[in-house]
């Protein structure tokens, strides 16, 4: 049998013009198709750049809260009342808001703005510079170094900016696990400064932080945050949350799933009729081929092999394409919202092999349909 | 006597339905014999090429019978019959249909390969054959770099790889310039043609008839006689 596959793999690879056709086809489809998802995901996964960076277990909010960015404030009571549930090994306020910021040019400049509980600063960044105890002193901020850091006019610690004409001053720069997805640099600083800094409605909690002391109790303080009209999600479900949003809630989801079908499109058009010309062409060898005795299946399989081996070298090609373009990008911008993971290589192969059956499916029946007696007649 | 290759009797075939049905073969009945060289011969559109496509077992004829040393053919399953033309024939086709992607050795390697053998066993081997038609040097060509009559000794190397009892040769000398194309069948008769081979030529051209054990008239789907060829 290997033999027969050696002969397929020779009539396709020896055919270089169609081969490269075929290549090219599948290669630049699964290009665009991984390209589109992996700025999909990353972009699902800036959205969530807060919960992931915060990363505490659970995180009480207003119902209509649908993204960790747009906050609606909830009464100081509920984060006693969470206090109290059993099975709450601690709770912490969280301040999340935005803010603008004038820079010692005169220049203003939006920015996110997270206050930490002043008790135990849950949820702090790690400090590159500085000492996380100095967020305590008077007008203190710790700054983000992320690509948006500049926009900020690269501040270091003892730069001073005002916020709603309150005197601000850099006490640390640090760094997070994920960046924002606005493109608007991030502070940090305590939970009763933000209150008092940023304008706010009656109700000034963004979040209450939740850690349960056991698994088996996240169910109780769902239950129990709901009945007081509020509600309390695990980290993943937040983040599903947010991702739902997006993907649902605005024309993103739609667009990208769009440019997915087009490229999945584009990809099946170049390579079926690529495919469908190299069968065409060869027809009359496979129908000497059955006649010297080959059987309808081993037929089939040299197809199959040869629609496969395409599109795996294809699939391989597009995706490794896909991972250079992503790592220049953030050669010229680190942030580039842009990830490949699992679940966009298993779509873009699920649809690589739809490509490589429909091909085949075509090619097959034309083979299968040649009699050797058309070789004898032509 | 010889023994019997194949025994067609009373083989009837025809091409569509109705008022377009065409007869093709009516009622042909004939013997090949191991250790001959059998012309079938006549005008174009006298079923020449279908008799052939029949008694390889190509073409399913709409009647009668067709027996290959004793077993009949047309009463094998797909698979079977497949397999017997990978067995027991082997095919020269007008046109050769070789690979033009393959090299000349994995041209004449594919029966081999079509009965499972190894590659690089089937390449060596198809390096016997081709040195038996003389183009063991051209192994690595592709046959569009090979004369007419270089590809035709190709197909014949090929046709012989899978040591076939039955050789097919349909009009082999039709692309080929006389000389070359009287040569060729020349040497399949001093070299392929033995005891244990039969080897069936459809052919109108008349230059070679000399080189035939035995020619079969054919005329409007009829065999409509026979004689003798020139000396084996």
């Amino acid at each position: 049998m290997r033999g027969i596959l050696q002969l397929a793999y020779k009539l396709l690879v020896n055919d270089k013009a169609k081969f490269t056709a075929l290549l090219v086809g599948i290669t630049f489809a699964v290009f665009l198709m991984v390209q589109m998802l992996s700025m999909f995901a990353g972009i699902l996964s800036r959205s969530s750049a807060t919960v992931f960076n915060v990363n505490a277990s659970m995180w009480v909010m207003d119902p209509s809260v649908q993204t960790v960015a747009n906050t609606i404030g909830m009464p100081d009571y509920v984060l006693d009342v969470v206090r109290s549930i059993e099975g709450v090994n601690w709770a912490v306020p969280l301040y999340s808001g935005g803010a603008l910021v004038k820079l010692s040019d005169g220049t203003f400049q939006s920015a996110s703005i997270l206050g930490l509980d002043d008790t135990s600063l849950f949820g702090r960044p790690q400090l590159l510079q500085g000492r996380i105890e100095d967020i305590y002193g008077e007008n203190a901020f710790i700054v983000v170094k992320d690509p948006e850091f500049s926009k900020l006019g690269n501040p270091q610690v003892g730069t001073e900016f005002q916020v709603n004409d309150h005197r601000g001053v850099i006490v640390g720069i640090a760094t997070v696990n994920s960046s924002g997805l606005f493109g608007v640099p991030t502070l940090y600083t305590t939970y009763d400064r933000a209150r008092q800094y940023l304008p706010n409605p009656r109700f000034t909690i963004s979040y209450v932080l939740v850690e349960p002391k056991r698994p088996a109790d996240v169910a109780r303080i769902k239950q129990q945050v709901e009945a007081l009209g509020y509600l309390a999600l695990t980290k993943a479900e937040f983040v599903d949350r947010i991702s739902a949003f997006y993907k649902y809630q605005t024309g993103i989801g739609i667009n990208i799933l769009i440019m997915t079908v087009m490229s999945f499109i584009v990809g099946l058009s170049i390579s079926g009729q690529t495919f469908y010309t190299f069968v065409l062409e060869n027809l009359e060898k496979f129908g000497a081929l059955k006649a010297m005795g080959a059987k309808s299946r081993e037929l089939i399989l040299m197809i199959l092999f040869q629609a496969g081996f395409t599109a795996m070298t294809g699939y391989g090609l597009g995706v490794g394409l896909c991972a250079l373009m992503i790592t220049l990008a953030r050669v010229r911008r680190p942030d580039y919202a842009a990830m490949i993971t699992f679940q966009n290589l298993a779509l873009a192969f699920v649809m690589v092999v739809i490509i490589a059956a429909i091909s085949s499916y075509v090619g097959v029946r034309k083979v299968l349909r040649i009699e050797p007696f058309e070789i004898f007649r032509a | 006597m010889p023994a019997s290759a194949i025994t067609a009797t009373n083989v009837v075939k025809w091409f569509g339905e109705g008022d377009a049905r065409t007869t093709a073969l009516r009622e042909v009945s004939l013997d090949a014999y191991f250790g001959e060289m059998l012309y079938i011969v006549g005008p174009s559109g006298s079923g020449k090429t279908t008799l052939l496509s029949v008694l390889s077992g190509i073409l399913r004829p709409d009647g009668g019978s067709v027996s290959v040393e004793g077993a009949r053919i047309w009463d094998l399953s797909s698979d079977a019959l497949a397999d017997f033309r990978l067995h027991k024939i082997g095919f020269v086709f007008q046109d050769y249909h070789l690979f033009p992607r393959l090299s000349t050795a994995e041209n004449v390697a594919i029966p081999l390969i079509l009965k499972r053998r190894n590659w690089k066993e089937s390449i060596d081997e198809a390096m016997t054959y081709l040195d038996i038609v003389g183009l063991k040097s051209r192994a690595e060509l592709p046959p569009v770099k090979l004369s007419g009559g270089e590809q035709q000794r190709v197909a014949i190397a090929r046709a012989i790889a899978g040591q076939p009892d039955i050789l097919i040769m349909d009009e082999p000398t039709a692309s080929l310039d006389g000389d070359t194309g009287h040569a060729i069948v020349s040497f399949v008769k001093t070299h392929i043609l033995n005891d244990k081979r039969c080897i069936l030529i459809v052919t109108h051209d008349a230059r070679i008839y000399e080189l035939a054990t035995r020619i079969l008239k054919m005329e409007d789907g009829r065999l409509t006689g026979s004689e003798t060829g020139g000396p084996r």
